[in-house]
């Protein structure tokens, strides 16, 4: 049978499709176009960046992205409020349980419910977003090392990980793509006995974490890479609206998780760490991924205190359903609305508008961190060396998933 | 500070620009003309007591082809005293254009480019307004209420498989 899929090569419709900005006849007589990429392993997913360099200096970088551009908002536009969840876990699938988190805060504030979710629901949510949370940070972390040239704390990060996916798996029934938290409350409760195993994982994993330190900290190969690499400061962070923990590392405190206080986070202790420049400048390439490791410990407080809060007040009873307040129809009042929340990569929000005639969204935009915080590229790599390029785009810590969405 | 002072400070200084109030939406939101929308942005960015230094969202939204408009939406957020505003920007559908923000929020280059893509509205002194998640001969603008695949792209066949089936059965 003949295959539906043909493409035609020829080099005319090379020419108009544009993919390089830079045309050879306008290069100066030292500059030389370098492509990285479409597939590299610092990037999850596909991303081409055209590199203009001058012998090892990079002058310019052009991301060019849309290579896994799957269309999440097109769909958003022809299905019901509920079933758009999938499509939200698959743009950040390292982190689907916050992006998850998120969008039914966004739809259940529309319909005017978001004060009236059990706290139960509300813990279990904090519980299993913050696991998925530390699930991202190891990846980042993990891939990280590996980007610069270390193999070990690959291996360790990912040994952790998958007890995190297990315990995800065990509750929702996936490992990646959970579908779990619904708009109004929870695909299920928590298995029986899932408090006990979390705890015994936390129990194993404190100790673990400082391995992770020393691997950041005491690494002489690894502060000599990342050090005084890629430098973002403040003013420029904010202005690119750059979000999350690369906004962290150029020394603001600010995390939303604490500053629009959703869920039960303002019930909860935990602190926010920030770039303090301690192996070179504030906001270079160590600082981002040692914000990220200290996010990680950050995270485990958290998680022990949902625990301990799922143990003793809000305990599991026989009388409780989760999808009690499933609404059986989503059929909000029109309105805009635009909610966000704090990801493990920075802000995701979503705006929604809803006509008020049917339970299809008019509108869903998602505003995705890893977007934004791409965009930024250009001026962290500007003047440096190719070599640094892998680092630089490496502790950005982006998901092609949610960047073309 | 609430919403009627963000509206008071801004009618104060810039005059009647403020075409209409949304109390709705969430954030609240202002309507203002195409016309004004830079000069406004760069009050709203400047003044010592607004200060929304943070660009978080462009949204482009097309209202079809009966209504004949298009909207632009900003989302503006400030960090040191934790207000939020939305603008709304209301373009004819049939020549839709408006000017760049991408010199007061940088951010605004991409999130501008994307809504290019998506829905074919020109930015205007944007310094570098390219396709950014479609290539460049691609034809149409995907978002937009009345958009039609195109059939083949480079002798790729676009359609899929359920439209390909209609079409065999029809």
């Amino acid at each position: 049978m003949e295959s539906k899929i043909q493409y035609q090569y020829s080099p005319e419709n090379l020419v108009k499709s544009e993919p390089n900005k830079f045309k050879q006849e306008n290069l100066q007589s030292d500059e030389l176009v370098i492509n990285l990429g479409p597939q590299h392993p610092s990037t999850h997913g596909v991303l081409r960046l055209e590199v203009l360099t001058d012998n090892e200096i990079i002058k310019e970088v052009i991301p060019h992205l849309g290579y896994l551009h799957r269309c999440f908002e097109k769909h958003a536009e022809s299905l019901p409020y509920n079933q758009i969840i999938p499509y939200v876990d698959r743009m950040d699938y390292l982190a689907a349980m916050n992006s998850e988190h998120a969008y039914a805060m966004g739809v259940e504030k529309m319909l005017g419910i978001a004060d009236q979710i059990p706290k139960r629901v509300e813990y279990i949510r904090v519980l299993v977003a913050e696991l998925n949370r530390l699930a991202s940070h190891f990846v980042a972390i993990g891939t990280y090392a590996m980007d610069i040239g270390a193999f070990t704390p690959f291996f360790w990060m990912m040994r952790d990980r998958e007890h995190i996916q297990r315990l995800l798996e065990w509750a929702s029934g996936a490992r990646m793509l959970y579908n779990y938290i619904w708009v109004g409350g929870l695909y299920y409760d928590l298995p029986v006995g899932f408090e006990d195993r979390c705890t015994d994982f936390i129990n194993y994993l404190k100790p673990k974490l400082k391995e992770l330190e020393t691997v950041v900290t005491d690494n002489k190969i690894f502060i000599d890479r990342t050090a005084n690499v890629g430098v973002l400061p403040l003013n420029l962070a904010i202005n690119y609206g750059v979000t999350g923990p690369m906004l962290r590392a150029s020394g603001l405190k600010f995390d939303l998780r604490k500053v629009d206080g959703y869920s039960v986070y303002p019930e909860l202790d935990f602190d926010i760490p920030i770039g303090e420049g301690k192996m070179g400048s504030k906001g270079d390439c160590w600082d981002r991924t040692y914000v990220r490791v200290l996010e990680v410990h950050e995270s485990v407080k958290i998680i022990e205190q949902c625990l301990e809060k799922l143990k003793t007040d809000y305990k599991r009873d026989k009388e409780f359903d989760p999808q009690a307040l499933v609404p059986k129809k989503i059929r909000p009042k029109a309105q805009d609305l635009y909610v966000r929340a704090e990801n493990p990569k920075g802000e995701l929000g979503f705006f929604f508008r809803a006509d008020g005639k049917s339970d299809i969204p008019f509108r869903c935009k998602a505003r995705s961190c890893c977007f934004v915080n791409l965009s930024v590229i250009n001026e962290l790599a500007k003047g440096g060396m190719i070599a640094d390029l892998v680092a630089i785009l490496g502790s950005i810590d982006i998901v092609l998933g949610e960047v073309d969405r | 500070m609430s919403f009627e002072d963000i509206i008071s400070l801004i009618t104060g200084q810039l005059g009647d620009v403020i075409i209409s109030e949304d109390e709705n939406a969430t954030p609240k939101a202002v309507e203002i003309s195409a016309k004004e929308l830079v000069n406004t942005m760069n009050f709203l960015f400047e003044n010592d007591q607004l200060y929304f230094d943070m660009l978080s969202c462009i949204t482009g939204l097309d209202n079809g082809p009966e209504d004949g408009s298009m909207e632009v939406i900003y989302n503006l957020y400030s960090i040191p005293f934790d207000h939020h505003l939305m603008v709304k920007v209301k373009l004819d559908r049939n020549a839709p254009k408006i000017d760049t923000v991408s010199h007061i929020w940088q951010t605004g280059d991409w999130l501008e480019r994307e809504v290019f893509d998506m829905y074919g509205i020109e930015f205007t002194n944007h310094p570098d307004l390219r396709r950014i998640l479609l290539p460049n001969d691609w034809i149409g603008h995907p978002l937009k209420k009345d958009y039609k695949e195109q059939d083949t792209y480079h002798g790729i066949t676009v359609l899929h498989e359920d439209s390909l089936n209609k079409e065999k059965e029809s």
